[in-house]
C-alpha cells in the first residue's frame, strides 16, 4: 500500500544500483538525514546527547569497522578494544604534540594510525583462519593494552596513567573539553557517522567488497577466480581498523574526555562492539546501527523500567541486564543468525506485499 | 544549548515548589568486580540520611531524596549516572571510584555541582584555589602514603636507611596516585622503593608475589581496591609472607578483604580515615531505619569498615548542608550554597560525640584554600580469630612539607593545561 516498488521506473544503471531502491526507503533516509542535522540539534539536552546519542554514534562507527572485517570479509575478531585504544591514544599523542591541529584531522590522523596497526596485527590472517585468527586478534587486545599502561610516552609521563582531553576548537566552538556544547559535539560526531557509513556501503557493494565477501565465502575459490587473499584481507584490516580507531579517538577526545586503558578499552569493550555486529547482523551496514542502537538503549531502557518505573533495587536490575543480553545473543545465534537487519529486511518484504501477500 | 537546559531547569525548579527537598545522588556500585566494597559504603550512605530523614524529618526541616545509579565502578555508565541525575537538583556527587572522579572534575565544575571525594580521587584537588568544586577532605592518597611511612619510620626508630618497600598496587589512576609521593619519600629516608602493578580487576597476582618470595621485600605496601585486595592476602598468606609487614591503604582494609583467607590473614595491617567499633549513631540507624524496614541493600553491614565510612561520607554531607543552610538562611538549598557550605564546614570533636559517632574522624576544617583538610590516618590490625579490626595507633599526620609542594605542583600544572583562573582565597 503505502510501501512498494510499482510505479518506480529505473531508467539508467546508476538509478538501478542506488542504495535505496524503493522511493520511499530513499525519502525515509533523508527524512531522516534531515531530523538528525536538522533538528535533533536545536532540541537536544545534555541527558539525551550524552547518555544516548553520542555513545550511540561513536559506537555505530565502531560496529561498522568490525562488520566489514567480520561481517563482510569474514574474519573473526576480538581485538577491537584494543584498535579502538589506537585510536584513543593517537588522538591524544597529536593533540598534545601538535596543539594547531585541527580536531577532524586528528581524528582522521588516529584512523589511518590505526589502519596500520591493524595491517600489522591482520598479517597473520594470511596464515591462520577462524578460531586461530580469533585467538591472534585477542592477543592483539591484550598487548595493546599492556603496551598502553605500561610505556609512560603514550600518557606523556603523567603521574596517573590517564589521557586527557583539552580543549580544541572548530570554528570558534569548543569541540573537546568540559566546555564543549553537546550539540556541538553530537554534530562533530555526526558529521563522521555519516560520511564513513557512506563510504563503508559505497565500499561493501563495489569491487572492493565484492572481494572481502568472495574470500568470506570461500577463501580458495576466491583466489581460483581471481581475488588476490593478501589484498582482500589486508584492505579489510586496514578499513576496518580505521573506523575502529576513528570510533576509539571519538570517544576519547569527544565523550569521555580522560580515559584508563585498562577500564576503557579492555577485552569488555571488544565483546560489546561484537555483541553489537552480532545482535544487529553480520554483513549489513543498516545491522551495525541497529546492534549499536540495542546494545545503547537496552540499558537505559532497562534502568528506566526497572528502577525507574518498577522501584526494583538497581543491582536486581543491572544484573538482569546481564542476563537478558546474554539471552538475546543465544536467542538470535539460534533462531535469527543475521540479526536485527535480518528482521528489518523481512519486515519490509511483508510491508512489499501488504495488504495483499500471497 | 546550555542556556536554554539550565533555563528550562530553572522553569522546572520554579514550577514545582512541592518538590522541596535535597537531592543526594548515590553514584553505587553493587554489581562487578569492586562490589564487595562498593555494597557497605552505599550501605552506609543510604542509611545515614534515611536516619536522618525519619528521625529529624530531614536536615534543617528539609527530606533528604537519595537517587541511586548503578556504575558497576565504571567510567562510561558513571558518565551516564552522572547526566541522568544531576538534571533533579543534585547537591554533591561521591561517585567512590578515582576513575569516574576524574571525569566528573571538568563536567561537575562546569555545571556546578561539588564533588567530594573522600580520600580519593584526583589528589591535587586538594588546592581549593585551582578546584573550586571539587573536595578531598579529610585526606588523600599523598597524605595516606606520608602516614604509612611515618608509621613506618616510627616503628624502626626513625630510620628507614637501605630497608626495601614494595609497592603493590592497582594498575589504574587510583593505584597510580601514591607512586610520586613514595618516590619523594624514599629518597628522602633511603629505603628503595619497588613498584608492582596488577592489572584489573586483580585476580591474576602469581607474578607479582613470585617476586616478593623472591625478594622478601621488609614492607609490603598495597593500594588495592575490591577482589585485589582478598587475592593479595591470600598470596601472603600462601608464601608465608609476615602480615605485620603487610600495609594497606584505606580502601584495602576491609572485613570482607581479609576474611577470605581466614586465620592466616591475622596480623595484616591497614590504614584507616574512620574510626571503628560501636557507635552510638548505629543503634539509631537499628531502631529508626532497619526496624521500618527501610535498610538499604540487605542490611547485614552495619558497623563494618567501609559501611562506617560511607555513613561518615554522609555525615560529612550533611553537616556540609547544614553549614551551608546556616549561611546563607534559607533551608533548600542550591548547589553552589553546597559548595560554600562544604567550604566553611568545620567538624569538632565535640560535634561528633553530638553526633552519636565520636571519633569516627580527625577534628578539621575546610577553607577556601585547602580543600584536602588534615589527612591524618589510623593503622588498624586485623584480627582473625573475633574477626574484627583493632585500632593501634592514634591518628597519625602526614608530613606536610612533602605532599604540600606535589599537590601545588600537579595542581598548578592542571590549571595551566586547562586555562583555569586561580581564586584568590586571600580575603
Amino acid at each position: 500500500m503505502f510501501y512498494r516498488e510499482a510505479g518506480d521506473f529505473k531508467t539508467s544503471y546508476a538509478a538501478d544500483n542506488q542504495t535505496f531502491a524503493i522511493r520511499f526507503d530513499r525519502h525515509g533516509y533523508y527524512l531522516l538525514l534531515a531530523v538528525a542535522i536538522f533538528v535533533v540539534p536545536f532540541v537536544i539536552n545534555d541527558y539525551w546527547a550524552n547518555s544516548l546519542l553520542i555513545p550511540f554514534l561513536i559506537y555505530a562507527i565502531a560496529a561498522i569497522g568490525l562488520n566489514i572485517l567480520t561481517g563482510y570479509c569474514g574474519q573473526v575478531s576480538l581485538g577491537t578494544g584494543g584498535f579502538m585504544a589506537v585510536g584513543a591514544y593517537a588522538s591524544y599523542k597529536l593533540m598534545t604534540s601538535f596543539p594547531w591541529m585541527d580536531m577532524v584531522s586528528v581524528t582522521l590522523l588516529s584512523g589511518l594510525i590505526t589502519a596500520f596497526v591493524g595491517v600489522l596485527f591482520g598479517l597473520p590472517s594470511l596464515r591462520i583462519k577462524g578460531f586461530y585468527l580469533a585467538v591472534a586478534t585477542l592477543a592483539a587486545q591484550f598487548f595493546l593494552v599492556w603496551l598502553f599502561n605500561r610505556v609512560p610516552w603514550f600518557y606523556n609521563y603523567s603521574a596517573s596513567g590517564q589521557i586527557n582531553a583539552h580543549e580544541r576548537s572548530m570554528f570558534g566552538m569548543a569541540v573537546t573539553g568540559p566546555n564543549a556544547e553537546v550539540w556541538v559535539k553530537y554534530l562533530f560526531c555526526l558529521f563522521f557517522v555519516i560520511v564513513l557509513a557512506w563510504v563503508a556501503r559505497n565500499l561493501t557493494r563495489g569491487s572492493i567488497g565484492r572481494q572481502w565477501m568472495a574470500i568470506r565465502d570461500m577463501d580458495i575459490a576466491a583466489e581460483i577466480i581471481g581475488v588476490n587473499p593478501l589484498r582482500a584481507k589486508l584492505t579489510a584490516f586496514a578499513i576496518s581498523s580505521f573506523f575502529v580507531g576513528v570510533s576509539g579517538a571519538l570517544l576519547f577526545s569527544v565523550y569521555l574526555g580522560a580515559v584508563e586503558v585498562g577500564e576503557a578499552f579492555g577485552i569488555n569493550k571488544s565483546f560489546l562492539v561484537l555483541f553489537m555486529v552480532i545482535i544487529g547482523g553480520l554483513g549489513s551496514i543498516f545491522g551495525a546501527f541497529a546492534g549499536a542502537a540495542f546494545m545503547m538503549l537496552l540499558p537505559v531502557f532497562l534502568k528506566i523500567f526497572g528502577v525507574d518505573m518498577m522501584g526494583w533495587p538497581a543491582d536486581i536490575v543491572a544484573h538482569f541486564q546481564l542476563v537478558i543480553v546474554g539471552g538475546l545473543i543465544i536467542f538470535f545465534l539460534v533462531v535469527e543468525p543475521h540479526g536485527l537487519a535480518q528482521l528489518w529486511r523481512l519486515a519490509k518484504e511483508k510491508l512489499r506485499l501488504w495488504p495483499f501477500p500471497y | 544549548m546550555k542556556r536554554l537546559a539550565t533555563m528550562a531547569l530553572a522553569g522546572l525548579m520554579a514550577a514545582g515548589p512541592a518538590m522541596a527537598e535535597l537531592v543526594i545522588p548515590d553514584l553505587h556500585y553493587r554489581t562487578g568486580p569492586y562490589a564487595a566494597g562498593g555494597i557497605p559504603f552505599s550501605d552506609g550512605y543510604q542509611d545515614y540520611f534515611n536516619l536522618l530523614n525519619a528521625r529529624d524529618g530531614g536536615i534543617g526541616g528539609e527530606e533528604v531524596r537519595i537517587v541511586g545509579c548503578e556504575t558497576a565502578y565504571n567510567t562510561e555508565r558513571g558518565v551516564e549516572c552522572y547526566e541522568s541525575t544531576k538534571g533533579e537538583g543534585a547537591l554533591i556527587y561521591q561517585p567512590l571510584s578515582t576513575g569516574i572522579t576524574y571525569q566528573l572534575i571538568p563536567r561537575a565544575t562546569v555545571d556546578g555541582i561539588p564533588l567530594h571525594t573522600m580520600g580519593y580521587g584526583r589528589t591535587s584537588a586538594a588546592n581549593g584555589e585551582v578546584f573550586e568544586w571539587v573536595f578531598n577532605y579529610p585526606g588523600n592518597y599523598w597524605d595516606s602514603a606520608s602516614v604509612i611511612v611515618n608509621y613506618l619510620l616510627d616503628q624502626n626508630e626513625g630510620s628507614l636507611d637501605g630497608q626495601s618497600i614494595v609497592l603493590l598496587y592497582h594498575n589504574s589512576a587510583y593505584g597510580r596516585e601514591p607512586i610520586r609521593t613514595l618516590e619523594v619519600l624514599s629518597e628522602q629516608y633511603g629505603f628503595d622503593l619497588t613498584l608492582l602493578p596488577v592489572d584489573h580487576p586483580g585476580q591474576e597476582q602469581g607474578n607479582q608475589w613470585l617476586q616478593i618470595r623472591r625478594e622478601r621485600p621488609d614492607y609490603v605496601l598495597m593500594w588495592g581496591w575490591g577482589v585485589m585486595n582478598q587475592v593479595a592476602i591470600q598470596e601472603a598468606a600462601n608464601i608465608r609472607y609476615p602480615m605485620e609487614q603487610f600495609i594497606g591503604n584505606w580502601w584495602s582494609g576491609a572485613e570482607h578483604d581479609a576474611i577470605p583467607a581466614g586465620a592466616a590473614a591475622d596480623g595484616y595491617l591497614s590504614l584507616n580515615m574512620n574510626g571503628v567499633g560501636d557507635l552510638p549513631v548505629l543503634d539509631d540507624i537499628q531502631q529508626y531505619v532497619h526496624e521500618a524496614g527501610m535498610a538499604a541493600g540487605d542490611g547485614n553491614n552495619v558497623g563494618t569498615v567501609l559501611y562506617i565510612r560511607g555513613m561518615y561520607a554522609a555525615m560529612l554531607a550533611a553537616e556540609a548542608i547544614r553549614t551551608a543552610q546556616e549561611m546563607h538562611g534559607v533551608s533548600e538549598i542550591t548547589p553552589a550554597m553546597m559548595r560554600d557550605g562544604m567550604e566553611s564546614l568545620s567538624i569538632t570533636a565535640e560535634r561528633m560525640e553530638e553526633l552519636g559517632m565520636p571519633g569516627v574522624g580527625p577534628a578539621f576544617e575546610v577553607t577556601c584554600a585547602n580543600h584536602g583538610g588534615p589527612g591524618m590516618g589510623r593503622i588498624q590490625q586485623w584480627n582473625a580469630a573475633d574477626q574484627e579490626w583493632v585500632t593501634v595507633t592514634d591518628f597519625i599526620a602526614p608530613d606536610d612539607s612533602v605532599t604540600q609542594p606535589l599537590v601545588e605542583e600537579d595542581s598548578m600544572a592542571f590549571a595551566e593545561e586547562s586555562g583555569i583562573e586561580l581564586r584568590d582565597c586571600a580575603n
